[in-house]
């Protein structure tokens, strides 16, 4: 019965979606004020049923409810609680259900939030919102229904995958959903602008909150994913290139010079063609990363020719909305009017710098992904687009805009002293060359690139500090604390957010120098791996509440021979599915990582080992999670949020001015 | 992240990755550092987007003990490589070759960044000239005075929507 209320909700709601993406557009067009201030109760009411659904297909899933097709085949009565409730969204029905209750909450946060927005505004957003919705849940309902029942319900389930049993599967998909799907409200905000002719510094700050909480959690979420692929896949890497992962990557690139472009449209109303292009790019984006993931498109082209509804409808989708998009962008563009000027050497020109090499990297991700299912479509010929390629592409791109950031940083708005800023900076470089030489000593040498990476990050990260104290101390050191507290906000969000980028490079060229061992060894023996030794004492076998377990039991010894670990791998096979997972063990040391993954094992006291010293490592994912602080940090600037931003920036400059 | 979000995404089961096992390696570390860098550069033909170096399906174990052959056979690393592509075609390469057909790929990124430095640096030329040939608006005619003074005091346009 429940089921059912949660499967009428959904068509409720779609029925909701359909009227909220017509009448407001109908009443914006006619100036009936009546049929526009409907949409922010119609978003609101088509998020209480989408939750609806969702709670009732949630419900399904805890009580184990195997009449329900999509449960049956997803889940398992001795499935942990965590993963009976994360295991909603793991698979395709469910995750598209998560997809559209987030585009539905998108909605219903700006009809709560932004009601300072002009009424037009304001519902023909909704509007667009909500016909991106409707034609989710029209996708939902038609092809990827999780309501459907069994007329015979089986007594268990099928199983979750395994690999998915992890608590990642309850964190990584939400977050990374938050931020791919989020963008579409600043893409709604994009269309509507266009639409009415609105297209000014207004509309980047009203859209800039709402960029800021996209980009977050799209940050948030792919360091979530990247971290669980490092524990969970055996082997430590941090990032694939895979599709899959591209598929994010590209909107958080133009996302990134979205959120960039912003400012200078904010500031100085200048970029603004461009700056809603990338509105309208990002989600594209984030649409076209949907199709790729759910067509089968990637498994190969012949797997989407032979099951090629979903596949269709979703292209079906990607084609109106970015099309349609394009087409109003096209017609509108004429109708902008060029910005205030400024000189390339200003803060302008840096962040234009910015916005040129994060979209060429876009696109260096995107002709890589997408190449070689477009060549294979076309000529029938098969190539690979691996790690490789993207290596030589995108990496590359991302130096000199690495190297860019603390000279950005410097230089005024409209027109900047390089000279001024490049005078302050030699300290900041000749600091990061010092520091990469310490590294060069403590590690006895090593590849240059990877020191040159580690001279980067320093570079980075001092760079961005020395904004601050740059600030803090230019009328003197005497007041030096009063001043540093009153740095606005936004600022020293840019400033955590660029030094997160710094610790990034850092952990990334620290796995240069990572101590890699594959061995077999069997119970007693004892090896060295970089300045640690570690002991098998044994195997054991264990038994989880779904899973039976092999379990090698480590002691990880430090120089002098004193033990501090007991370390576990250990490999499982999931009742359910009969699947082997391997579970990796880790010590941690300050940033660094002892990390164990075990293989095949031979006769009850032998077992394959890859085992990792990997230096500095976490800070791949700390980067990532202090840039997303700095967005937090910087959406809880009022100046950004409260409409009236220069009447306080003028209060903020005037106090370095005694 | 591969085996998780494609097992998200399509629901396909891949087994833990072990890949390079212990027997596999040579003894000669120079070697092996050399097998293991061609290996990462190879695709396992059977999974998706995986290295061989990645995988734990049985085709990459073979293609690996193959690549460790040549090795020990004293091939280079190019020879190595064009055995492969020879054997399987250059869908075996993930990093594809620098060819005709290939031509978009590797040129897109490079002319998109040439073209929009070219783009960025014609905007700021155009602006320069812009500054420097109207240094003021010309002054406005009686009428557009007149205009001006109609809109100031008119009530703000209704919502424009067509």
């Amino acid at each position: 019965m429940i089921v059912e209320i949660g499967h009428f909700a959904l068509i409720l709601a779609f029925a909701v979606a359909v009227f909220q993406a017509c009448v407001p557009v109908w009443g914006a067009l006619r100036h009936d004020g009546v049929l526009v201030r409907l949409a922010p109760r119609a978003a609101l009411l088509q998020f209480a049923l989408v939750a609806l659904a969702f709670a009732s297909l949630t419900q399904a899933y805890l009580t184990s409810d195997f009449s329900v097709a999509n449960v049956f085949q997803n889940s398992h009565t001795l499935k942990p609680f965590i993963y009976k409730w994360s295991g909603v969204w793991g698979n395709h029905e469910g995750s598209m259900l998560l997809w559209v209750l987030i585009l539905a909450l998108f909605g219903a946060a700006v009809a709560l939030f932004s009601r300072r927005l002009p009424d037009d505004m304001l519902g023909v957003t909704l509007a667009v919102q909500s016909m991106i919705a409707a034609a989710f849940m029209a996708f939902l309902i038609f092809t990827s229904n999780p309501f459907l029942r069994l007329a015979n319900p089986p007594f268990e389930g099928r199983d979750l995958n395994p690999v998915l049993q992890d608590p990642g599967l309850a964190v990584h998909p939400p977050l990374l959903y938050l931020g791919y799907v989020g963008f579409s409200i600043v893409f709604s905000f994009a269309a509507a602008a266009l639409i009415l002719g609105r297209v000014d510094a207004a509309f980047a700050r009203m859209v800039r909150p709402w960029t800021l909480v996209a980009w977050i959690a799209l940050t948030l979420g792919i360091a979530m994913g990247s971290y669980w692929a490092y524990y969970e896949l055996g082997w430590g890497g941090f990032w694939f290139w895979d599709p899959v992962e591209n598929a994010s990557l590209m909107p958080w690139l133009t996302g990134t010079a979205l959120l960039h472009s912003a400012i200078v449209m904010e500031k100085r109303e200048a970029l603004k063609i461009w700056t809603i292009l990338l509105a309208v790019i990002t989600f594209s984006l984030s649409l076209l990363g949907t199709f790729l993931v759910r067509s089968g498109v990637l498994t190969s082209v012949h797997a989407f020719a032979v099951d090629p509804e979903r596949g269709l409808f979703i292209l079906f989708i990607l084609i109106v909305f970015i099309g349609g998009s394009f087409t109003l962008f096209a017609l509108r563009a004429n109708a902008m009017r060029a910005g205030s000027l400024f000189s390339p050497v200003s803060r302008e020109g840096a962040l234009v710098f910015n916005n040129l090499f994060l979209s060429v990297a876009a696109l260096a991700v995107f002709v890589g992904t997408l190449y070689p299912l477009l060549l294979e479509a076309l000529t029938g010929a098969k190539i690979s687009v691996g790690a490789p390629f993207f290596d030589l592409t995108a990496v590359p791109l991302m130096i000199p805009l690495f190297l860019a950031i603390p000279v950005g940083q410097k230089l005024a708005w409209k027109r900047g002293d390089l000279a001024g800023a490049m005078s302050r900076l030699w300290w900041v470089l000749a600091l990061a060359v010092v520091g990469a030489a310490v590294v060069s000593f403590a590690v006895s040498g090593g590849p240059v690139m990877a020191l040159a990476g580690i001279g980067l990050g320093f570079f980075l990260i001092f760079g961005a500090f020395d904004d601050l104290l740059d600030r803090a101390s230019r009328g003197g050191w005497g007041r030096f604390m009063p001043r540093l507290l009153a740095i606005p906000r936004a600022n020293v969000a840019m400033v955590l957010a660029h030094a997160g980028a710094g610790l990034m490079v850092l952990g990334i060229s620290a796995t240069a120098f990572e101590k890699e061992k594959i061995i077999s060894v069997k119970a007693g023996e004892t090896f060295q791996l970089a300045h640690h030794s570690l002991t098998l004492n044994g195997l054991t076998t264990q038994t989880g509440p779904n899973y039976n377990a092999l379990v090698a039991r480590f002691t990880l010894r430090d120089g002098a021979g004193a033990p501090i670990a007991e370390l576990n791998p250990a490999k499982r096979v999931y009742v359910g599915r009969q699947m082997p997972t391997s579970e990796v063990a880790r010590y941690r040391e300050g940033f660094s990582e002892v990390y164990l993954a075990i293989g095949e094992t031979s006769g009850g006291e032998r077992v394959d080992l890859r085992a990792y010293y990997k230096p500095y490592v976490l800070l791949i994912w700390l980067g990532p999670v202090l840039m997303a602080f700095g967005g937090l940090l910087s959406l809880s600037d009022r100046r950004l949020r409260v409409g009236a931003p220069r009447r306080a920036r003028v209060a903020v400059q005037g106090s370095p001015a005694e | 992240m591969r085996t998780i979000l494609a097992a998200l995404a399509l629901l396909i089961c891949l087994g833990p990755a072990f890949a390079v096992k212990p027997e596999e390696q040579l003894a000669d570390p120079a070697l092996e550092a050399r097998a293991r860098a061609i290996s990462g550069g190879i695709r396992c033909l059977v999974c998706q987007n995986q290295s061989i170096d990645d995988s734990d399906a049985s085709l990459a174990r073979d293609l690996r003990l193959l690549v460790r052959e040549r090795l020990k056979a004293g091939d280079s690393d190019q020879a190595v490589q064009d055995f492969l592509v020879a054997r399987y075609g250059e869908f075996v390469l993930l990093k594809p070759t620098l060819s005709a057909r290939n031509l978009v790929l590797w040129g897109l990124p490079l002319a998109a960044l040439l073209a929009g430095g070219f783009a960025a640096f014609r905007l700021f030329g155009r602006r320069r000239a812009e500054e420097s040939e109207t240094p003021a608006a010309a002054p406005l005619s009686a009428e557009e005075q007149a205009e001006l003074e109609r809109l100031l005091h008119q009530d703000p346009p209704k919502p424009a929507g067509s």
